[in-house]
């Protein structure tokens, strides 16, 4: 059978790709996906852990279903959002959208 | 009014006047000289006042005025000033006033009041007379008035308080105090032209010299003051435990009592303020002044002053001998009778009126120094008054005579000492007035028989030495009265007989009444004032006038001075060197006409200018005491001590000062506390800032990622802390 | 090893390779490709776990919706040329970095922990997940009130995504 330990692995190294793409990449989109990734991570981290430990308990698929529409909601914003700022400053270039600098 | 009272108001008139004239009535000439005759005259109103109601009282000697208040407290003694009018300050009192008064009212003639302003008049030179012009266009030259007119009165003023401070005195200090007054006044009116260099360097000369005896005056009343805790003449001079304590105590001088000690050093004192030998040697000097001035302080107040105070301290420098003499008066006797011998042999050869007039004084008071010295008590006081009115009377003279020849010199234009006798000659023609007055001056300076006051009190001397068997002292002072009659007839025949030497003589005028009021008056003294001395035994004149001198004054001591017995020679001696001096000395000068040459100065020069140069002692002094004085003064503490060790050490104080300061601004200032407090802080902060402001990207993945590893830092702090514990 | 553990494998080894191909390749479109295959990996893990409901909802609404947006947005905001420049940042040393410590950081808390290699309890007969999933979602006794957030959450995103990329005219 398969320990845990495989999916929670399998959850921590899903997160960390996810995270290296929020902090590496480029784009901004491409940093959203990275967000996508690390979500379904903890989705899969969630799901695993009621399986294992609390089967009976329903609160871990109800955590996870809450936790799909938080992504859904927001990948909308977020892409609203780039797409906006793409209209006024015709980059998705993360390093060149640095308003918040002094 | 209670005569205490009065005794307390007589000196503050003139004071008040001082003040007055100093603060307010400077820039009027009449106010001022208006104010000070005005208290010139109730000084003397209040001295009449006492004078005659002293009179009044019997044995005035045990009754006298006195009135004191305690005014310091001295742990448990306690400090009393007062007045006190006994028979002696009594007697002084009246004389002082007399001639305070007269000189007051001759120095308004004297300095040319009414006179216009001069030419080139400035305050500090003489008045050197104004071109007025007449009703017909013609320009002469005529007296100006002096530009410091004022300030004379102010300084008269207040020297009129210190003289009659020292009268009215009760007590040592406060007669110190009047004899300080009146050397302040003494220095500022001798040098009152303080432009002219003779001036200041004679007012310098008194003041130094008189210095000189006053220190030791000091000494001796410090001494006396401790030796008997008061100062009282009542608790010294009268109480003859105190002397006889005195008397008897050694002193720190083997041979002389405490007595004597303090005595010799009281004597220096009027040493000083006498003009005796040695230090005889600023009164001569002190002609620079203006003549009022050598009337009133250097003939008949001040230096009288010096007599005063010797005859104040006589019970204390008699005491412990009976009717002896002790060896301060024999120091007395011996500088009294020196000097008047000395001085005499000095005026032969002086040309200058006023110098002749100096030496005479300096002469004189040895004569009554002499007097004390040998014991004749009431001599010496009747010679001080019978002086005092008749050479204020010589000088006040000599200053008409003065003005006169101004006159003629500014009327002529001529450039001629006015004050040399050589230049005048047949005065008396010209001057009348003067003329008379300064005859019987003269005369009784010489001792004129009968008629004069001076004939009585030089008998009164020289019959006291005789009778005393002082036979040396009698000498001397025999042969000085020779000398005087000589000198004095000297001057008068050059002065006011013969005819005009030159033209400023010829042109000489009288002078105004003003100035020739007071020489009347003074006159008049002259003769008179002798005889209230008449000794009675005398051939004659004795028992019609009673001795009342002898009994009033002589009331001053606790034993009244028994009168000597008369004897003949030395009536005869005095009659013989008054009249033999007088004649010879008319004849000797009687033809001297204009350029000519000093006889005695033909017959001895060599001595004549010994004589004329005052046998050198100025030179001698300056020698001996100037130079080395200035030495001291230029190398040793100016350059040396002053400028090289004071001044080389504030030097050094300023470069070591220079050299830490320089320290402190490079090294700590500005490298500590500019660089690394100020500039360095400012640096720090922009490096911080400029070096943390990259961290504000605005990038929000480098910020992520920095919040990352922040978290897994702690994150990883926390896990081994707490939950691997 | 068993079957099921190979089939995880070969999942695993799907999904985690997608992943790194979503955060490495340079081209957008590929990236939203491959993220597609990455949730799919993930559904079928869902059906491991027993959590059939959610494989289907992952597979709808992160396939069917939120990758189609993201190649929506791919398309939308290209830039001419830009198809061959190295997509990742001048800090992605750092994000490496951290990516693995993270990583080796969860391995080393994860492994003493006892539950770390349970094995999968059977599950009883009686459940019936997806029934009792639909219960909690909507009974006031569990999870109702976060499903309505949820839904206003979702609203409120849809309204906010609307305003935002609302282009002014």
């Amino acid at each position: 059978m398969i320990p845990l330990s495989w999916y929670l692995m399998l959850a921590a190294g899903l997160f960390s790709v996810g995270l290296f793409g929020v902090l590496a990449r480029k784009n901004a989109v491409a940093i959203l996906m990275g967000v996508e990734l690390m979500l379904n991570a903890v989705n899969v981290n969630l799901v695993a852990f009621w399986r294992y430990r609390t089967p009976e308990v329903i609160a871990g698929q109800a955590f996870a279903i809450i936790v799909f529409a938080v992504a859904a909601a927001e990948v909308a914003v977020g892409l609203a959002l780039i797409i906006s700022i793409y209209r006024r400053r015709n980059t998705v270039v993360a390093d060149e959208i640095d308003m918040l600098k002094l | 009014m209670a005569t205490e009272t009065i005794i307390w108001l007589i000196p503050l008139p003139p004071l008040l006047a001082f003040f007055l004239i100093v603060l307010f009535t400077n820039r009027s000439k009449w106010l001022s000289h208006t104010v000070a005759i005005g208290a010139a005259l109730l000084s003397w109103l209040g001295s009449m006042i006492v004078f005659f109601r002293a009179l009044a009282v019997e044995h005035f000697g045990e009754h006298i005025f006195a009135s004191s208040i305690p005014w310091l407290a001295t742990g448990e003694t306690q400090f009393r000033i007062g007045v006190q009018i006994d028979p002696l300050s009594a007697a002084t009192l009246f004389f002082v006033a007399w001639t305070v008064l007269m000189i007051f009212l001759y120095s308004v003639g004297y300095h040319n009041f009414g006179q216009p302003k001069g030419d080139h008049d400035r305050p500090g030179l003489q008045p050197h007379g104004a071109t007025v012009s007449d009703a017909h266009g013609h320009t002469h030259t005529v007296p100006s008035i002096e530009p410091m007119y004022s300030r004379f009165f102010a300084f008269i003023g207040l020297f009129a308080f210190g003289m009659y401070t020292l009268v009215v005195s009760d007590n040592l200090l406060t007669l110190f105090v009047g004899w300080e007054i009146m050397g302040l006044c003494s220095y500022l009116l001798i040098g009152f032209w303080y432009a002219k260099p003779t001036a200041r360097a004679a007012m310098i000369k008194a003041f130094i010299t008189t210095r000189v005896g006053d220190m030791f005056m000091l000494l001796g009343l410090a001494y006396l003051y401790s030796q008997t805790g008061t100062l009282n003449y009542r608790e010294i001079f009268y109480n003859q435990e105190v002397l006889n304590h005195l008397a008897e105590t050694p002193s720190v001088i083997v041979g002389l009592s405490t007595a004597g000690l303090i005595g010799i050093l009281l004597f220096f004192g009027t040493i000083g303020k006498s003009a005796q030998w040695p230090l005889h040697v600023w009164l001569p000097d002190a002609m620079e002044g203006p003549t009022p001035v050598s009337a009133m302080i250097h003939a008949a107040t001040m230096v009288s002053a010096g007599v005063y105070f010797a005859i104040r301290i006589f019970p204390l420098v008699s005491a412990g001998s009976e009717h002896g003499m002790t060896s301060v008066m024999s120091v007395m006797a011996f500088i009294g009778a020196f000097t008047a011998l000395f001085a005499a042999t000095i005026a032969l050869a002086q040309n200058d009126i006023k110098r002749v007039l100096a030496y005479s004084t300096i002469s004189q008071l040895g004569y009554m120094i002499a007097a004390l010295g040998i014991g004749a008590y009431v001599a010496a006081a009747f010679h001080l008054i019978t002086h005092a009115f008749f050479k204020a009377l010589l000088f006040l003279g000599s200053g008409s005579v003065i003005h006169g020849m101004e006159h003629g010199v500014l009327h002529t234009g001529s450039h001629i000492d006015p004050q040399d006798m050589f230049n005048m000659g047949g005065l008396r023609k010209k001057m009348p007035v003067t003329f008379w007055t300064f005859l019987i001056g003269g005369f009784a300076l010489s001792g004129f028989p009968l008629v004069t006051a001076g004939f009585w009190s030089k008998d009164e001397i020289l019959a006291d030495a005789w009778g005393h068997g002082h036979f040396l002292v009698f000498a001397t002072l025999a042969l000085a009265a020779l000398l005087t009659a000589f000198y004095t007839m000297r001057q008068i025949t050059l002065t006011f007989f013969g005819e005009p030497r030159t033209e400023a003589a010829h042109h000489a005028q009288e002078t105004p009444w003003t100035m020739t009021l007071p020489l009347a008056i003074l006159a008049v003294f002259s003769v008179a004032a002798g005889w209230v001395g008449v000794p009675e035994h005398f051939p004659g004149l004795g028992g019609l006038l009673p001795n009342w001198f002898h009994g009033f004054v002589g009331g001053t001591l606790l034993e009244h001075p028994e009168a000597v017995a008369f004897n003949a020679v030395p009536l005869l001696t005095s009659l013989v060197v008054a009249l033999g001096g007088l004649y010879l000395g008319w004849l000797v000068y009687r033809g001297t006409t204009a350029g000519a040459q000093d006889p005695i100065q033909k017959a001895v020069p060599g001595l004549h200018r010994v004589l004329k140069n005052k046998y050198y002692f100025d030179e001698l002094y300056d020698r001996i005491f100037v130079q080395p004085a200035y030495w001291l003064a230029e190398s040793f503490t100016s350059a040396w001590m002053d400028r090289g060790v004071i001044d080389g050490f504030l030097h050094w104080v300023a470069m070591v000062s220079g050299i830490i300061g320089n320290a402190l601004r490079n090294y700590i200032d500005k490298p500590v506390i500019n660089g690394i407090i100020g500039d360095g802080t400012a640096n720090v902060v922009r490096k911080f800032g400029f070096t943390l402001r990259g961290i504000q990207t605005g990038r929000i993945q480098q910020y992520m990622i920095g919040a990352l590893v922040t978290l897994i830092f702690f994150s990883a702090l926390f896990y081994y802390l707490i939950f691997i514990p | 090893m068993t079957a099921l553990q190979v089939v995880f494998l070969i999942i695993a080894v799907v999904t985690l390779g997608a992943a790194l191909m979503v955060v490495t390749t340079r081209n957008l479109v590929h990236a939203a490709l491959w993220l597609v295959v990455t949730l799919f990996g993930v559904a079928v893990l869902y059906v491991l776990l027993d959590a059939g409901f959610l494989a289907v909802a992952q597979v709808i609404i992160y396939i069917g919706a939120i990758a189609i947006l993201f190649i929506f947005a791919v398309m939308l905001t290209r830039r001419v040329a830009s198809d061959n420049i190295p997509q990742t940042n001048n800090n992605w040393g750092w994000a490496a970095l951290v990516a693995v410590v993270f990583l080796g950081g969860l391995a080393w808390v994860l492994r003493p922990w006892q539950g770390f290699s349970t094995q999968a309890s059977e599950l009883s007969s009686r459940a019936d997940p997806l029934r009792e999933l639909g219960q909690a979602l909507v009974s006031p006794n569990a999870y109702v009130i976060p499903f309505e957030v949820a839904s206003v959450l979702l609203l409120a995103a849809l309204i906010g995504a609307i305003m935002v990329a609302w282009e002014r005219k």
